[in-house]
């Protein structure tokens, strides 16, 4: 389980005020479940997955992991502990290689795991192994390489920001049957930040995050009906009167 | 012959790691030590200065030439001029390379001239690594300069290498390309410490339809400071490429002025060039893998300057 109290981020500036990011997040993830963090843009949803990874430290509160403290350790100790992370926009390395990566992250040189890791995400391996991570490879590629990142080590605690952006309908079907497998076999608590229905479809509990706070979490019976039919955001007569006001 | 110190750098700086097949020279503090010719592939000493032949015969096709360098005396400094005639429609894999082990006080020097020429329809990949060891303050300089002429129809490729150990190095390079005769330059290069490399390409694309490819890939760490002025002169209709890459660490110094010239209206010539330091991201990407950071640093350069 993982446990998150009193989580908050605040950035600062030279040129501006101090803002904050998140503000007293607590939070319980359990073994063996799916969340979906869900919610506007720039409410905060990826800076509570990179405080979890360690790529963020937190202003302050602590995180703690199976009841070890872990706010103070760095990311590659959090990744040893079987945190990981796939980036909503993964970064490109100039020579090395999807093979080399997959075997970096699996640990192990490579084997027929990455090839089926591959396959997993909508990529033929025999095409892919061998290329270069660098900008040969379209946004769609990198991000079905990145989840594959993620499939090829053996995680606790899995965070895939935004996994289906770019990625087209076919192989759409594949990772969420993926996400779902990945759970049943390694007993790995799955997080998904996603604004899909078909994601919060596979969400055990949605949590929806705005404005640097939980405002809401439940079971995906209660919540996802309200967020599909969100009053708060459909063509209302308050929309139209801003944005005359605007023109 | 060789001790282990020799075998050691013959490794680093030829892949050899056995006496190889085919035309080889090994060259040992300012003397040639071991030869062996083929039937297609004559090696001769020069008469009037330091310095060897190679004449490969026309038509010569998939066999090797290796001729790798050693300087493992303190305060010697060696010059020597190679000749390299690749006849017509051969296709040959010529492996040089420098290896200095100076553990002493003294500097070392070794100035390779090699003259190419590349006859008609001939492929040549020609492969140049230098490596230094040697725990002494003695400096280890190489300055190689390569002249290379390819007539037309030919292919020649270079690659270079210098990852590590050499103080100070000089590297020019020049070469003239024919009628629809290409010409691809790699080049990889690292320092470190207060290490300085300095790297100026001339290529001149003088027959119609001719071409280049010019890559450079390189780290700066530390104190170290590099150079680099690749220059392509167009003056008929060709195409050149010209590619500087960059990592700079620490307080290192790199300047990258490529030039294109272009003296007909049908020369299409691109330069590109980038310095910075390793993207953070991809450092942090490795890290959530369970890479340290040293060893996500060591990953991204080993596939940088691959």
């Amino acid at each position: 389980m993982l446990e998150l109290r009193n989580i908050s981020f605040t950035v600062q500036t030279e040129e501006s005020e101090p803002f904050d990011v998140l503000s007293n997040i607590n939070l319980k993830l359990e073994d063996n479940l799916s969340y979906v963090f869900t919610g506007p843009n720039g409410g905060g949803k990826s800076s509570l997955a990179k405080i979890i990874m360690g790529i963020y430290q937190p202003t302050s509160g602590s995180i703690f992991l199976e009841g070890e403290d872990i706010t103070n350790l760095n990311i590659t100790e959090r990744a040893k502990r079987g945190i990981g992370y796939a980036f909503q926009q993964p970064p490109r390395f100039k020579g090395i290689t999807v093979s080399e990566l997959l075997s970096i992250s699996s640990g192990s040189s490579y084997s027929m795991k990455e090839c089926s890791n591959l396959y997993k995400v909508g990529l033929c391996p025999q095409d892919y192994l061998k290329r270069e991570m660098n900008s040969s490879l379209s946004g769609g590629e990198m991000k079905r390489i990145e989840i594959a990142t993620l499939l090829a080590r053996k995680l606790k605690f899995a965070i895939f920001d935004e996994p289906e952006a770019g990625i087209d309908l076919w192989s759409f079907g594949k990772l969420t049957e993926t996400f779902e497998n990945i759970k049943e076999k390694h007993d790995t608590t799955l997080v998904i930040i996603s604004h899909q229905e078909r994601i919060l479809n596979l969400a055990d509990e949605i949590i929806l995050i705005a404005d640097g706070k939980i405002q809401r979490t439940g079971p995906k019976s209660e919540l996802l009906p309200s967020l599909l039919n969100n009053p708060d955001c459909s063509c209302n007569y308050n929309c139209q009167e801003r944005s005359e006001n605007h023109a | 012959m060789l001790n282990n110190i020799d075998k050691e750098i013959l490794n680093r700086v030829a892949d050899m790691t056995h006496i190889p097949e085919g035309a080889y020279n090994i060259r040992k503090n300012g003397a040639g030590i071991m030869r062996n010719t083929t039937p297609n592939i004559d090696i001769r000493t020069k008469e009037d200065k330091p310095g060897i032949d190679i004449i490969v015969k026309p038509f010569t096709k998939g066999e090797t030439v290796h001729i790798p360098v050693l300087l493992t005396n303190q305060g010697l400094e060696d010059l020597v001029y190679n000749t390299f005639e690749i006849g017509e429609g051969s296709d040959v894999l010529v492996v040089a390379g420098c290896g200095i082990h100076n553990p002493g006080e003294e500097t070392s020097q070794h100035d390779g001239i090699h003259t190419f020429f590349v006859r008609k329809n001939a492929r040549m990949k020609y492969v140049e690594k230098h490596y230094a060891s040697g725990s002494g303050k003695g400096k280890k300089i190489l300055n190689p300069k390569t002249i290379i002429e390819i007539e037309e129809g030919g292919y020649a490729e270079i690659e270079t290498v210098q990852i590590k150990g050499v103080d100070y190095s000089k590297r020019d390079t020049e070469v003239r390309v024919g009628k629809n005769a290409h010409l691809l330059i790699t080049e990889r290069l690292m320092t470190d410490g207060d290490q300085y490399a300095e790297s100026i390409v001339i290529v001149d694309l003088v027959g119609v339809d001719s071409s280049v490819q010019i890559i450079s890939r390189s780290v700066a760490k530390d104190h170290s400071e590099q150079i680099f002025y690749p220059r392509v002169n167009g003056h008929e209709r060709c195409k050149g490429h010209v590619q500087c890459d960059a990592i700079i660490m620490n307080n290192a110094r790199v300047r990258a002025i490529p030039e294109i010239a272009a003296y007909n209206a049908d020369a299409e010539l691109v330069h590109e060039a980038a310095i910075g330091k390793i993207a953070g991201e991809a450092l942090i990407k490795l890290m959530t893998l369970g890479l340290s950071q040293e060893e996500s640093e060591e990953a991204i350069l080993k596939g940088f300057l691959r």
